[in-house]
């Protein structure tokens, strides 16, 4: 048994009750009962005990990585689309050059494509110390197995402690297959990143059960420590041109570069102007909005703004905007400086896709809209008057 | 064809709550479904078996009540279930989790394609599905939103990504991680229902799968959960009054430093 109550100090308070996720405590004859079925070893009743009742045994495990200690530095996974570096990556240089300063140790970004050459120096202005750069013609674009292969092997090669990679379609993708590959602790859509000051390891939190509860986690005994970090969560640094680095190359043999996948097409909709993930500024409507005609409003405000346009469940459902403009559990999640949410009365599942935004706009004609609850701004009107006069109002100032 | 889906029951979040006066989740009467996402893979692999004959298995791992999401997938139209179930699993991160899932998966035997959700609702990592891959040593695509072509056994994919979609072709077998855009997942049938009903439930215990010990449960997983805390709740702010021209221009005021 790897969980236990110990009868002798459980005074039966029920505070573990409160604290299972899972609902697989019950107080029987004023001690704690775990439910071994419904049980999943989290841990949130042991941290939560005051009376240190409820242990947790985790069995000592055999397997770590051996020569653990030979690991060092923090390394950032640099995505790059059509050889520009993806601004979630500076975002990611950012946070290791923070975590590397509280260790001691140097930052590296790994950088794979074709033809890279220009975009080396802004990334050592922005915190990288070294950029590990694998370039081929058959590397130009992502391919999970052959940009794995390569990661793999540096990984093996460098011995790197901690990896950060984007929460992307490229990152989820990638990092998840080279976890499984050297073994390795995983921790997905980090909001905060930090270093236990006594052990030295990585602090991994992250939203759990639809952004209700935090948990945070480490992976002490497997190196690289990894984790994945949305858009937007962290702070790039300012440019720093006098700020120097080293560029290593690296050479694969074809066999690494093979793929069993073949990209045939990479097709852009141009639906909208601004990609919804990597958006300052996000104009929203749902179901108050009517028909799909009356989004136009909505993209006249974007315009003005720079912003992106998205949707709620309720809108794509209707068949007013593609699917790749939903927000919510079902869609994106999205954490924009502001989020502007007209005519969507704030169900929990969209409110999950948005509510870690800066500040949040809802435009509403019922003033008992659960949006309302979390909104910065609320106003309580016809988004039809509200909107246009808006859009009007922003474009004076911004002239200015 | 044989196609093989993955699923995890997962709480309907919709009746998540929290209770105001302690933060704490309410729980009571919140029932367990299918995850939203897997939902659309049992469609599509039912989607192809109908299309090319075949035969559809879905799996799952989880406590013995998950069974229910396995007999909700045979209503659909899946031909077997199996559920992985021992308490030697729990406490599986997505290592560990992805390590006893494609362990099964070798135990079913010849495949031609694993179908999973995109993500989980509940766990939102979208680490399973590669996993799965990692361990079987085969291709995947990942967001898949749409299946273009099945030539023999080749498939050519649409994959979705931020700016658009790619185009990828990929040998079989192969796993496919798939999103809600490729299908809208049928309503069983009660025919189907039935079926269900009377349906074999397989389970596989440690006993059958004899796997590792190192690679399963907490042993397996590099990540642990050291602390569980409630985030400080998001409140309402200030609601603007007054006349539609009032409140524009009060807004564009408070907003005017952030957009510029």
């Amino acid at each position: 048994m790897a969980i236990q109550v110990l009868i002798e100090k459980c005074n039966g308070c029920s505070l573990c009750v409160k604290a299972c996720p899972f609902d697989a405590i019950r107080i029987l004859d004023k001690k704690a009962k775990i439910d071994s079925n419904k049980c999943t070893l989290c841990g949130a009743c042991v941290s939560v005990c005051k009376f240190k009742a409820i242990i947790s045994e985790r069995p000592i495990s055999t397997c770590q990585t051996p020569n653990i200690q030979d690991y060092h530095g923090v390394w950032v996974f640099i995505e790059q689309k059509k050889g520009k570096v993806q601004p979630v990556s500076y975002e990611l240089l950012g946070k290791a050059r923070e975590l590397a300063d509280k260790l001691g140790c140097q930052v590296s970004g790994v950088l794979i494509g074709n033809e890279l050459e220009k975009e080396l120096n802004e990334l050592i202005w922005r915190g990288a110390d070294n950029i590990y750069l694998v370039e081929a013609k058959e590397l130009a674009h992502f391919q999970d197995e052959s940009y794995t292969k390569i990661l793999v092997k540096l990984i093996q090669k460098y011995k790197p402690e901690i990896l950060l990679c984007g929460a992307t379609a490229i990152g989820r993708s990638l990092i998840s297959r080279v976890a499984i590959n050297i073994m390795a602790g995983l921790t997905a859509d980090c909001t905060g990143l930090d270093i236990d000051p006594q052990k030295k390891i990585l602090l991994q939190t992250r939203p759990a059960f639809g952004g209700n509860i935090m948990a945070t986690i480490i992976s002490p005994n497997y190196r690289p420590q990894m984790a994945t970090v949305r858009h937007k969560v962290m702070q790039p640094l300012l440019r720093d041109e006098k700020r120097k680095g080293k560029i290593i190359r690296e050479a694969f043999d074809e066999e690494t570069y093979r793929c069993r996948t073949k990209l045939l097409d990479v097709v852009e909709e141009v639906t909208s102007l601004v990609n919804l993930a990597e958006a300052d500024i996000i104009v929203s409507g749902g179901r108050g909005m009517g028909k799909a005609e009356n989004f136009k409003l909505l993209e006249e405000l974007a315009q003005v703004l720079g912003a992106a346009v998205g949707a709620s469940r309720a809108a794509v459902d209707a068949g007013w905007m593609p699917y790749s403009h939903q927000v919510g559990q079902t869609g994106r999640t999205v954490a924009p400086k502001i989020y502007f949410a007209c005519g969507i009365s704030g169900q929990i599942q969209h409110l999950v896709g948005m509510s870690s935004s800066k500040i949040i706009v809802a435009i509403n004609k019922d003033p008992e809209a659960p949006i309302f609850k979390v909104a910065t701004y609320g106003i309580v009107g016809d988004l039809f008057q509200v909107i246009p006069v808006l859009t009007q109002r922003f474009k004076e100032v911004l002239r200015k | 064809m044989h196609i093989i889906v993955c699923i995890k029951q997962v709480p309907e979040t919709t009746e998540v709550k929290i209770n105001p006066e302690t933060n704490t989740l309410i729980r009571e009467g919140v029932k367990s479904i299918i995850n939203p996402f897997d939902m659309y893979a049992i469609e599509e692999g039912i989607r192809l078996k109908e299309k090319f004959t075949g035969k559809v298995t879905v799996i799952s791992m989880g406590p013995p009540q998950a069974e229910a999401a396995l007999r909700e997938a045979v209503a659909m139209g899946a031909d077997e279930a199996i559920l992985i179930c021992d308490r030697a699993y729990a406490g599986s991160d997505t290592w560990a989790t992805s390590y006893t899932l494609a362990s099964a998966i070798r135990k079913i035997g010849s495949y031609d394609l694993i179908l999973c959700g995109k993500q989980a609702s509940d766990g939102d990592t979208a680490q399973v599905g590669p996993g799965i891959s990692a361990h079987l040593d085969i291709p995947q695509v990942t967001y898949v939103k749409k299946i273009e072509e099945v030539k023999g056994s080749v498939m050519r994919v649409e994959r979705m990504t931020e700016e658009g979609y790619e185009v990828v072709e990929t040998p079989l077998p192969a796993l496919f991680t798939v999103v809600k855009e490729i299908n809208e997942p049928r309503i069983p049938s009660l025919r189907g229902m039935m079926r269900a009903k009377s349906a074999k439930i397989v389970v596989w215990s440690q006993k059958e799968l004899q796997l590792d010990p190192k690679n399963i449960g907490l042993c397996g997983s590099p990540t642990q959960v050291v602390k569980i805390f409630t985030p400080p709740q998001r409140t309402g702010g200030q609601i603007l009054h007054g006349e539609v021209d009032e409140v524009a221009r009060k807004l564009v005021e408070l907003l005017k430093d952030e957009v510029i």
